[in-house]
This record gives structure tokens, sequence and C-alpha cells, in this order.
């Protein structure tokens, strides 16, 4: 079975969009780092399938780099909430802003 | 007169030395030790370096004049002690130089500065700032010899600066009074727009001079030069020449810049002496016969200065009449004197003007230093009608000062008799007789309030009151030796300037004839200088005796003359309100365009923007920093909007 390039761009792109709004709209800090999850591995699979289309191994060398970066970034991100809950008893993005005018 | 000297100089004998510059480096150093003593609690080794000091400048000073000596008329010792500016054209040497002039003007300096640092040793002994004092007093010394010594103009304006700075610090010495500190600044701003016009006409100069190929201010080639600039441009000559003489009003009290000098008593008095007699005010003077050359081109300019040398002499000593302030009274004098000294160079006689000024500074140094003892028996009252019948008690003093009295009367054959009367005589024969009736006019006053106030101070009976009588001693001997010799030298100074014919003539216009340029003096018949004569030294006897009736004969007679001219003696008293005047004139719309400047300009303007600019910065910040929310999200947002941005722009352009 060969499934055309488009398809799965247009399904990264996809991808790619739900995690931007969760990023935007949702205030639970662990669920805007799924949707920053989402949208790393969006990048990875159109890196994968252009790296198929055009017989190149370079896409998929980068997606092994932010597979690593994305695990490294869950890690320190989960300490600085742990952190945060320990302090304010919340991970609500709108009620942490410390760094107001 | 001998016109032949003239253009001789160029080609002078010059002798190079190291010497020279002994001469203001000693009392230099003195001045450095001061200082340093100053600070200390071992202050009384000023009492050896400060008087030390100038009399060993006085050695060097005798040296360096028995080494000129050697050297055939219009010679000089020159001393170049180092490169000072060399720029494009002009090359300027820090050198020093002694000629037949500048002989006179350093004996002088050094030998009554040292009299006088000599008689300060007694004077200041109960002052606690005498290492200040005396420090003060050997900088002077030093800038005046700078002056005197300096070859070029402006080298000249360092010493010239010099005194500035000295007299303001000495005037305003006891800086804890405002009165006196007032009176130093008075001095100070007085003499800078003197020294502004001094500087401007230099400036011409050397611009003149440049244009001549010749870009220098060293009175040697100034001199040389002067036919050539005269003929190139007369009016610069003139302009530069009444630039010179405003700088010496400025710091030789004429006028219109006279005003600093009466003030300037507020200084401690071997002060006075020093300022008045051996140093500063003699500056002005001195200047205008280093560059008599050049003036002698203008003669517009010379009448200026004859004129206003004529003028202050009368309008000073009418206001001396007056005076009860013993050291007034000779603050007065001194300013009608160098009328003299102005006018003497203002005809053309600038032998005569220099001939006064080194008999002046014997006579009104004996006289200040005189007043200083009285005002030190007295306990520092000098209100001459406090006094009287001091005599008794006061002899030294009394003698010398009474022969300093007649010796600036010009009583025959005392110092001024012969330098006055080579002045008025000149005055004569240059056809200005208005001049001369001025001048002999003052002549008179001058023998009147110089009388009327030794008859109040030493003669009659004792006004004293009874606190002070007790006090009333003799000064120690620091202070009367000097008296004594001055006293000396009050009498004979003058002698060395006789009429033509008797005896060795007149020695002094000889010697000096190389450096001075001549002016052609109209011969005279000997009838007629008899005659002069005659009548200066009867209009000063007159002034004597008039002084004697008033104040010793029938006491009351001035008192009832008083009354009857009462807006004279009103317009005297008050000084013609020229400080008024002044004040309303220059002083009151110089302070408030001060004012408008500092609350209006200052204040509002400038303050405004700048602290506008900082009010607008921070206003429109409060308006954009609330977009600092803090919320991450928010930001997230922000920067997906500029990536679509960006995308979107580059797609539309693409």
């Amino acid at each position: 079975m060969n499934v055309p390039v488009e398809n799965y761009l247009v399904l990264a792109a996809l991808i790619f969009a739900i995690g931007c709004a969760g990023v935007l709209t949702r205030r639970n800090f662990i669920v805007i780092l799924m949707s920053v999850e989402l949208m790393l591995n969006a990048v990875n699979l159109t890196f994968v399938a252009l790296s198929r289309q055009l017989v190149s191994m370079d896409g998929q060398m980068i997606v092994f780099f932010v597979m690593t970066v994305a695990a490294a970034e869950v890690a320190v991100g989960l300490a600085i909430f742990l952190a945060i809950y320990s302090q304010r008893r919340t991970v609500n993005a709108d009620e942490i802003s410390l760094l107001r005018w | 007169m001998h016109p032949e000297h003239a253009h001789t100089a160029a080609e002078a004998v010059v002798l190079a030395t190291s010497l020279l510059r002994w001469i203001p480096l000693l009392p230099l150093i003195g001045f450095g030790i001061g200082v340093f003593a100053a600070s200390t609690n071992r202050r009384s080794i000023v009492h050896i370096t400060g008087p030390g000091s100038v009399l060993l400048a006085f050695v060097v000073s005798v040296i360096a004049v028995s080494r000129l000596w050697t050297l055939p008329a219009g010679g000089a010792v020159v001393d170049n002690v180092f490169t000072w500016i060399s720029v494009g054209m002009l090359h300027l040497d820090m050198t020093f130089r002694v000629d037949a002039l500048t002989s006179v003007m350093i004996l002088i300096i050094t030998g009554i500065g040292f009299l006088i640092h000599l008689y300060s040793l007694g004077y200041m002994h109960e002052d606690a700032d005498e290492a200040r004092f005396f420090s003060y007093l050997n900088l002077f010394v030093a800038s005046m010899l700078v002056l005197v010594l300096a070859d070029s103009l402006p080298v000249v304006f360092i010493g010239w600066e010099g005194v500035g700075v000295c007299s303001y610090l000495l005037i305003g010495f006891w800086y804890q009074d405002m009165a006196n500190a007032d009176a130093g600044r008075k001095a100070m701003i007085t003499n800078r727009i003197g020294d502004a016009a001094f500087l401007i006409g230099m400036f011409i100069l050397v611009w003149a001079m440049h244009d001549l190929g010749a870009a220098s201010l060293r009175f040697e080639d100034l001199n040389r030069m002067a036919p050539q600039l005269g003929a190139a441009a007369p009016h610069l000559v003139t302009a530069v020449c009444l630039l010179l003489l405003i700088g010496a009003t400025g710091k030789s009290a004429q006028i219109p810049l006279y005003v600093w000098l009466p003030d300037a008593m507020a200084g401690p008095t071997p002060v006075s002496a020093l300022i008045h007699a051996a140093t500063m005010v003699t500056a002005g003077v001195y200047m205008i016969a280093r560059l008599s050359p050049l003036y002698v081109l203008s003669p517009a300019a010379l009448d200026v200065v004859a004129t206003i040398g004529a003028v202050t002499a009368l309008f000073a000593a009418t206001m001396a009449l007056v005076q009860n302030d013993l050291k007034k009274i000779l603050a007065y004098s001194t300013i009608s004197q160098i009328g003299y000294m102005v006018l003497g160079v203002g005809v053309g006689s600038f032998s005569g003007g220099v001939f006064h000024l080194m008999t002046h500074a014997c006579f009104k140094a004996l006289l200040f230093l005189g007043a200083g003892s009285v005002m030190h028996a007295m306990s520092g009252e000098l209100d001459i009608h406090k006094m009287g019948n001091l005599k008794a008690k006061l002899p030294t003093t009394r003698w010398t000062f009474l022969v300093g009295c007649l010796a600036i009367a010009g009583v025959p054959p005392l110092a001024a008799f012969f330098s006055k009367d080579m002045i008025l005589e000149a005055a004569f024969a240059s056809g200005h007789v208005v001049l001369w009736f001025i001048g002999l006019t003052a002549a008179g006053m001058t023998a009147f309030y110089m009388f009327r106030a030794y008859f109040l101070a030493f003669e009659g009976e004792s006004r004293v009151d009874h606190h002070t009588e007790h006090h009333l001693h003799e000064s120690p001997p620091p202070m009367t030796i000097p008296l004594m010799v001055l006293a000396v030298l009050s009498i004979v100074a003058g002698w060395v300037g006789l009429p033509h014919g008797i005896l060795w003539g007149d020695a002094w216009g000889h010697y000096l004839a190389p450096v001075l340029a001549s002016h052609e003096a109209h011969e005279i018949a000997g009838s007629t200088v008899l005659l002069l004569t005659l009548v200066t030294t009867g209009v000063a006897l007159g002034g004597i005796f008039l002084a004697y009736s008033f104040y010793l004969k029938s006491p009351g007679t001035a008192d009832r003359i008083a009354e009857r001219f009462h807006g004279i003696y009103v317009l005297l008293w008050n000084k013609y309100w020229i400080d008024e005047l002044y004040d309303r004139l220059f002083i009151t719309p110089y302070v408030i365009v001060s004012k408008f400047f500092w609350k209006v300009v200052d204040a509002m303007l400038i303050d405004g923007v700048v602290n506008g600019v900082g009010v607008a910065v921070g206003k429109t910040s409060d308006v954009w920093r609330r977009l600092e929310s803090g919320n991450v999200q928010h930001y997230a947002a922000a920067m997906l909007i500029g990536a679509v941005v960006t995308c979107g722009v580059y797609w539309w352009l693409a």
C-alpha cells in the first residue's frame, strides 16, 4: 500500500494545530506539556514522511534528536511543575504569573 | 631724549645665563614651603623662609643687575628656561630677560618686597594663620617677578593673572568676615574685566604680527616690528593699545576700573603696602612703558592714556580729601599717584612714568607700613579723628610718616618732587596744558590730604579713648627698621633724576632711554622749567599750609567749610556714588539677567527638557509594560501570531 506524502503532511498539520490549540487554551501545565509533545511528534511525522519521499536519512536523524530533547524537556518540565506545586498547590498556567509587570 | 638709541635695541649685546630663573623661583619655593608648613605644627619655619626667600631673590637680582651694568647701554641679560609653545609659525619660549627697565622693577619688587616681609614678621606675629599669609605673600612676589622678567606678552600674562589671584587671596585673607571676602571677590572680578580686554588685545596683536610674517609676541619682536605694524594697520595698533590700556586700568586701578582698590584695604596692612607700592598696581604702567614703541605709533591711544591718568589723579585726590580712614586715604592717594604715572607715559615721558613708579614704591610702602604701625598701636583703630598727638608715643612712626608725607607732597628735595615734576613738565612741554593743570591741582590736593591725615593723627590734641591710650606703644624693631630704611629711600630716591644741567642731570632717563621709545619732547626754555618747578612746589607748600591752618591752627575751619559747601562734601563723602552707579548700571542688570537664566532658562527650560524626557519615557512605559502579563500562554500566543504574520508576509511577498 502506497500512501501519498500529502496525506502524511495533512495529518501532521492537523496534529500540530491540535497541539498548538492545546498549549494556548488549556490551563493545566501537565496538559500543556502533553500538547507540546503532540506538536513535536507532528513535526517528527513530517520529517519521517519527507525522509522516505526524498530518500534521505537526514530527516530520520533529526527525529532522533527531537525525541531525545523532548525526553529531557519533559524531565525538566515535570521537575519544575513539582517544585511549583509544592510551593503554590497549583499547576494552572493562569495562576502562575510571577514575572508580571 | 635720545632718538638715536631707539633702534639700536635690536642688535644689543645679550648675555645668556641661567641665573634669572632663580629670581622668581626662590619666592616660589618659599611659597611651597609655606603651604606645607601651614598644615603642620612647624609653622615658625616661615619666619625664615618667607622673608629669606625674598632676600635671596633680591641678592640674585643685584647680581643680575650688576652683570647687566657690565654690558654696554641697551644690553640685556637673558635666561631661556624652556620652550613653552611651538605651534605652526608661533614659537614661544619661557624666557626671562633683564634690561634697564626690568632691572629697576626687580630691584623695587624684591627690595621693597623684602622690607614688607620683614615688617610682616612683627605685624602678623599674633595671627594664627601667618604661615598661610607668608606663603601667599611669597607667591605674590613670585608672580610679580614673572610679570616683569617676562620677555613676551603671554609670559607677562602668567604673572598678570598670578598677581590677580594673589590679590584675591590676600585681600580676602581674613575671610571669616564676609566684607573681606567680598572685597577680595570685587578685586578679582574687576581685574578679570581688564584681563579679558588684555587677552583680546594680545590675540589681535599676534594676528597682526602673523600677517606681517612674524607671529611672535616677544617684546623684542613687537618693538622691532612696531613701525611696520603701524604702517600696515594704524587703526589696529590703536585698538590694541586701547585694549591693553583697559587691562592696565584694571591692574593699575584707573578710571573706570579703580573701584576695587579702596576696598582692598580689607586685607592685612602689609598686603596693602605690597599691592599698592611695590607690585600689582604698577603692572599696568610697566606694561605701557614696556610696549612704548607700540604706543608712540598711536597718538590717539596715548591721548586717551594721558587723559585717563590725569582725570584719575584728580578724581581720586578729591575723594581722598574727605576720607577719615587712614588706609582709605592712602588707597585713594595710590590711585591718584598711579594716575600721575599713567599721565606721564601718556604724554610720552615713559621714563618719567617709571621714575614716579619707583619713587612712589618707596614712599607709599613707607606710608602704608606707617599706617600699619599706627593701627598696631591703636588696637586696630584707623579713624584719624580718633587719633591725635600720636607723636608723643610713636616717635619713629611719626618721623618716618612725616618723611613719607613730605615725599608724596612733592617737597624738595624729596622723592616725588623730582618725579612728579618730571611728569608735569612733560605734560606741559607736550602741549597738554589742560592735563598739566589738572595734575597741578591734584598735586595741591595730595599735599593737603596727606597733611590733613598727618596733623590729625600725629599732632594736636589727643582724641584717643582711654582704653586704647593705655595700650599705645611703639612697634617692635622688625616693623620700625623697614620704616627707617624706606624713609631714607623716600628722601634719596628722587636724586637719580635731576633736571637737565644740574649735577649729573637726568641720569635716570639716560639709563632707561635704550629700552623705551623716544617721544620727541618739545624743548622748553630753562626759565620755563624753573617757573613750572616753582609753581608745583608752591602749590604743594600751599596745600600743606592749608592743611596746617585748617586742622592745627584753627580746628573747626574744616567743619565750617564742609558746612558751607555741603553739596560738594556729600558728593565727595559718597565717593561720587560711583559704587552705587556701577551697582545700578552693571551689577543689578547682571543679577537680573542671571536670575532670568537661573530661574527661567535653567530651572524651567533645561531642567524641563531633561526631566520631561524622563517623565515621558516613564509614562509611556507604564502603558506598554501592561503587556507583560507574566502568563506564559500569552507569550506563546504572541509567538504564534508573530510566526504566522512573518510567514504570511514572506508568502505574500513571494
